[in-house]
């Protein structure tokens, strides 16, 4: 299986590429690889031109600035996983990257690329809401920040225009009354979310103060349980009220049907991953 | 369409490739330079029979352009053993029938090869979740990850 034709260019830095992004008619960004080269063999996607961002040292890396990381869009998910920094301030980005796909995909797959392409059964699109992280962009006119709160706008469709690169993402450090939850229903190792829940409580005292649930693949883009997020904040958290917030969180999913299940059964299940995931950052934030 | 001049290390040794952008790296191995041990299964990154070692990494050579190896460190299955024999993974798998067919094994080898690398002391649990990225139709696993223990036991012992 072979893609079409196209010329490739290895940028040397983050302005070269969006140069070239400019300059070249419908030029692309490779990064990992792995969602766009299995496009372009199956021809869903023929772009002419691709602009290698691989040797970008300014893309990579993970670091901690006071309360902030701030991770490389070219970071890998093996790299994820392995980082210090991460396993210790952001223990959920660890666990959902675990969980995409396999050891040889999770090699070359970037968070960048994960957050960027476009498809709902991405995973770091739905953590990136839970974590409310915030996108450095870069394009032609310079960088300008973009919370994740807005930037999945539709299947393929997100607010960063054709000539900006994602340059990096920010997230905040987990403080110690805060906790995190994540489950993912798949029905195999290494495949898409059926759904996927991931969520940051914040406790002050017995209440909780704040909730972010994101939701995967259970909508044409990821998104949050707005519904159940306002029904949970300020209270005391039982399983009734996490009862109340699974029905919210059906009511907001609308799944496409496909062979990893009908749009009820997936609704069903991205609410089982959301009482689990609470009950996890519950118990986490506690302890 | 411009073609690109790449070398790379193969096993150990230069090789040099004139390939278009589009080309895989599988199909460099194993058209171009001719080492047919990598296989091709689903060529839609799936399955993991295509994968290699490329600067101490397991990847899916059917889902990296042969472009991005240029200047790289690329072992196949065909660079495991040595004029001594076969390499301790290699003999684990013989010594516990880790393969039926054959089609997904040199991979497997590839793969087992680089984990233990990365983790030489795993639990059962680790090696199946570091294996989880090649495919078997046939053996239901159970032998491949004895294998895998097995070739832990006896890299350590060396
Ligand atoms: C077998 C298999 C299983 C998978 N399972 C999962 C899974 O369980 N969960 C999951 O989330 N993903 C999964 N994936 C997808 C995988 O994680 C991809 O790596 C990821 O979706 C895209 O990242 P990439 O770095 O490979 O990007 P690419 O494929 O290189 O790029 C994807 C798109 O994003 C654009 N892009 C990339 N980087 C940037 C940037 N910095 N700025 C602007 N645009 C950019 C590219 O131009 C392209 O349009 C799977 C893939 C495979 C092959
Ligand atoms: S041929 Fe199946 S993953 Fe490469
Ligand atoms: S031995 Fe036949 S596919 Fe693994």
């Amino acid at each position: 299986m072979i893609t079409s034709q196209f010329q490739y260019h290895k940028a040397s830095s983050i302005e070269d590429a969006i140069q070239k992004l400019q300059n070249e008619e419908d030029a692309k960004l490779l990064a990992g690889g792995h969602s766009l080269l299995p496009m372009m063999k199956l021809r869903f996607a023929e772009p002419p031109y691709l602009i290698d961002i691989n040797d970008i040292p300014e893309l990579q890396g993970i670091d901690l600035q006071g309360d902030t990381i701030r991770i490389g869009a070219m970071t890998t998910e093996n790299e994820l996983i392995a980082s210090e920094i991460l396993q210790q301030h952001c223990p959920l980005l660890v666990e959902a990257a675990k969980l995409v796909a396999d050891p040889q995909v999770r090699n070359r797959g970037t968070i960048g690329g994960d957050i960027v392409h476009g498809d709902p059964g991405n995973d770091h699109p739905a953590v990136m809401l839970a974590l409310d992280a915030n996108f450095i962009i870069q394009g032609p006119d310079g960088k300008r920040e973009q919370p994740a709160n807005g930037f999945f706008l539709g299947t393929y469709w997100n607010e960063i225009a054709e000539d900006e690169i994602l340059v990096a993402i920010e997230v905040k450090a987990q403080k110690d009354n805060q906790g995190f939850g994540y489950h993912k229903l798949k029905r195999k190792t290494g495949d898409y979310a059926v759904a996927g829940s991931p969520v940051m409580l914040t406790l002050d005292g017995d209440k909780c103060s704040d909730i972010r649930i994101g939701l995967t693949n259970v909508a044409p883009m990821a998104i949050r349980a707005t519904e159940a997020e306002n029904l949970l904040k300020g209270q005391e958290i039982d399983s009734a009220l996490i009862e109340k917030a699974a029905e919210q969180v059906i009511a907001a999913c609308e799944p496409a049907e496909d062979l990893r299940g009908s749009s009820e059964y997936k609704s069903h299940m991205a609410a089982e991953m959301v009482r689990r995931s609470i009950q996890d950052a519950l118990q986490r934030a506690r302890s | 369409m411009a073609k690109h001049h790449i070398s790379f290390n193969l096993n150990g040794k230069p090789v040099e490739a004139l390939v278009e952008p589009r080309e895989l790296l599988v199909h460099t191995i194993r058209e171009n330079i001719q080492l047919t041990g990598t296989h091709i299964g689903c060529e839609t990154s799936h399955c993991g029979v295509c994968t290699v070692d490329l600067n101490g990494k397991s990847v899916k050579s059917c889902t990296v352009l042969a472009v991005q190896a240029d200047g790289g460190d690329v072992l196949t299955v065909e660079g495991l053993a040595t004029a001594e024999g076969l390499h301790a993974v290699q003999q684990a798998f013989v010594e516990e029938h880790g393969l039926q067919c054959g089609f997904c094994t040199p991979a497997m080898l590839v793969r087992a090869y680089r984990f233990l690398q990365d983790n030489p002391d795993p639990s059962e649990d680790e090696i199946r979740w570091g294996m989880s990225g090649n495919l078997c139709r046939c053996t239901g696993y159970q032998n491949i990850i004895k294998a895998v223990q097995s070739a832990a036991k006896k890299l350590q012992q060396a």
